[in-house]
């Protein structure tokens, strides 16, 4: 990992059109991606984690569009460009893996044709040097007898595997950014594993820089660098893995962090109360105050700013405010924080 | 593979071995005989019943029957001119089929078209226009539309034919005369055909453009043609050919009210006149002979059901 910039997030603003009204699905975001880094973006259902992420593959829904921001790659704002322009930035500078590897490949077409069908979109190379390409990424991702296997359809793969083709086609142009929605979500346990290492392993190989998607805790802290917290549309704190998971400052990233079991956990798990905000009509000030215990009055009419907490450290929670009183947080982030002075 | 269609075949001869014989049994129920004429006397009538066998008990007649149909020969009708029955259907078929492929090929065509249009241009005026013309087209019978053309088209503006022309070097009619004077006819049958198609089309497509193999393809950086030809298409297709079977049988024996405005000699005339005057072998005829039509068409959708879709394909092979 180093400081040079892959990609910048700034203010990005995704809305979706309904009967109802627009959804603000994601409300102004901004972050970083450097060179090599994985960056996980964790949050509940709906925090617009995905909203995210398919915005900037540029693969909005119909019904979806960019209200503000930017999302500048390279010498483009993704946000701006037109979709003919982005056909060669896609699967080739910036790939994807997606949650659901039964349904994410082409019933009708043979795995070999669906690998090489990307390296011949990206690529000024023959047939068969695709074929060969192809083959060689088969083999990369751990699958025995590749040629066997370019000739199979997707039925005749395994979850695990077909999740492993879906890597292969994601990385056979070698991106420079790789998006992983909730790639291990719908696997099993077991292969949950197989499938991250293969990821970490890969992305090593390739040098890319990773956007990891998840709800799962566990999984942030076996692969990112660093971590964004998303709750209603916002991201409401981002640092390094370890300040996330050790001395974390807002209130949701302590009911998140609090609900996931350790080994110390001893009695029932914390569960936040309530449910998220209706991004119908996004609540006034702190979205996160109305679920909250250590809610203030400015939390319900301004919403806070980003408070510096170290340099890579920011956390969006009036608490941090100067003039905000001092709350202990929950047990168990306590315990976390002693753990952190101990190592 | 082999073994798939050898059992599918005998099952074909299983089935038609039952019609015939439950069609064979119940035509001697109706009411009447053949030559319920006022005009023969009771001798003459004698004289034919004997003459065709038929007052032979019917468990003798039906083993008669079965033994010349083995060997090839269906009877003859009994108020044709004791013309065989085979010949008989012979000469209709043509005339059904020109009309129901012309049918069957203009509107799947035009519906899988227009079906896919409305689908990749969802909530355009396309889809409204393609939306209108399915409920238009599953709503208006076939005859309102024959009638309505013969008025306006021919009559009014002058173009194409009232009546169908069968080929006939004899009156100078040529192929292509024939097939002009078809256009009218098969354009009736095939609104249905349009509509049914394009409204099954539309469902599927825009199914599978919400699937996530085709976000993925997307993702890959193709462009919406060719995610569209290489990956939604062929697809959606599938379940579109399940209802193209029973159609095609639908189309190929005949449709009674457009033999009946076009003047159109086809099976379905033989079919209706043979029923009234208890002409038993013919009903019988065209009955099995609209069964085999039935279970071949099925057993064809079905192999081609294999070859587009790989996951039946070996399904089939491994049974």
């Amino acid at each position: 990992m180093n400081n040079n910039k892959v990609l910048e997030v700034k203010d990005l603003e995704v809305n979706f059109r309904t009967y109802a009204g627009d959804v603000q699905a994601v409300r102004g975001i901004s972050f970083d991606l450097y060179e090599g880094e994985t960056l996980a973006i964790v949050g509940e259902s709906g925090s617009g984690k995905s909203v995210t992420v398919k915005a900037i593959m540029g693969l909005l829904a119909s019904n979806g569009y960019y209200a503000g921001g930017e999302i500048n790659y390279e010498d483009i704002n993704i946000a701006k460009t037109k979709e003919k322009d982005l056909h060669s930035v896609r699967g080739n500078q910036i790939a994807m893996v997606f949650q659901d590897p039964m349904t994410s490949l082409d019933p009708t077409m043979t795995i070999g044709k669906q690998i090489m069908e990307v390296i011949l979109l990206h690529q000024n190379v023959s047939k068969s040097e695709a074929y060969q390409k192809a083959v060689k990424l088969i083999e990369l991702v751990g699958i025995s007898s590749p040629e066997d296997r370019m000739k199979q359809y997707p039925h005749q793969f395994s979850g695990g595997m077909r999740q492993r083709i879906v890597i292969a086609i994601a990385l056979a142009c070698e991106p420079k950014i790789l998006i992983a929605d909730e790639p291990t979500t719908a696997l099993d346990v077991t292969i949950q594993a197989q499938i991250l290492d293969l990821m970490k392993d890969l992305q090593q190989k390739i040098g890319a820089s990773v956007i990891f998607i998840t709800h799962d805790l566990g999984v942030v802290a076996n692969v990112a660098d660093r971590v964004a917290v998303m709750y209603a549309g916002r991201i409401v704190e981002i640092g390094t893995a370890d300040e996330i998971f050790y001395d974390p400052q807002h209130p949701y990233t302590w009911g998140l962090i609090g609900s996931m079991p350790d080994l110390d956990t001893d009695g029932d798990l914390y569960a936040i109360p309530g449910t998220p905000p209706n991004l119908l009509r996004p609540p006034k000030g702190d979205a996160f105050a109305i679920r909250s215990e250590f809610a203030m009055q400015i939390d319900f009419e301004e919403q806070p700013p980003f408070f510096k907490v170290s340099e890579t450290h920011q956390a969006a929670t009036w608490l941090l405010h100067e003039d905000a009183p001092k709350v202990t947080p929950p047990a168990v982030i306590g315990k976390r924080r002693e753990r952190l002075k101990e190592v | 593979m082999l073994r798939y269609v050898v059992e599918r075949l005998f099952l074909i001869f299983l089935t038609l071995f039952v019609v015939l014989t439950i069609n064979f049994f119940l035509l001697r129920l109706m009411p009447g005989t053949p030559f319920d004429n006022p005009k023969i006397t009771p001798a003459q009538k004698e004289l034919m019943v004997r003459k065709y066998g038929l007052d032979d008990p019917v468990g003798v007649q039906y083993l008669r029957y079965l033994n010349d149909v083995l060997h090839g020969d269906f009877g003859v009708s009994f108020r044709l001119q004791d013309q065989p029955v085979t010949k008989l259907i012979a000469m209709r078929l043509p005339h059904t089929v020109q009309i129901g492929s012309m049918a069957l090929v203009f509107g799947v065509v035009v519906g899988i078209l227009l079906g896919a249009l409305a689908a990749i241009y969802r909530g355009s005026f396309w889809d409204g226009f393609v939306t209108i013309l399915a409920v238009i087209g599953v709503s208006i019978p076939s005859m309102v539309l024959a009638a309505l053309l013969q008025h306006y088209v021919v009559a009014e503006w002058g173009m194409f034919t009232y009546l169908y022309n069968p080929i006939d070097a004899t009156r100078g009619i040529s192929v292509w005369d024939s097939l002009y004077s078809s256009i009218l006819p098969a354009f009736s049958l095939s609104l249905y055909v349009i509509s049914a198609t394009m409204r099954y089309m539309r469902s599927e497509l825009v199914e599978v453009l919400n699937s996530d193999y085709i976000l993925l393809a997307r993702a890959k950086g193709l462009n919406k043609t060719q995610v569209i030809m290489r990956h939604a298409l062929r697809n959606a297709l599938i379940p579109v050919i399940t209802i193209v079977g029973p159609m095609t049988i639908g189309l190929l024996t005949g449709s009674l009210v457009i033999e009946m405005f076009y003047g159109v000699p086809g099976l379905s005339r033989l079919l209706l006149n043979a029923t009234s005057q208890n002409d038993y072998f013919l009903i019988l005829g065209v009955n099995v002979f609209y069964s085999f039509l039935f279970v071949t068409v099925i057993l064809i959708i079905d192999l081609l059901y294999g070859v587009i879709d790989p996951r039946i394909r070996l399904r089939g092979g491994k049974s």
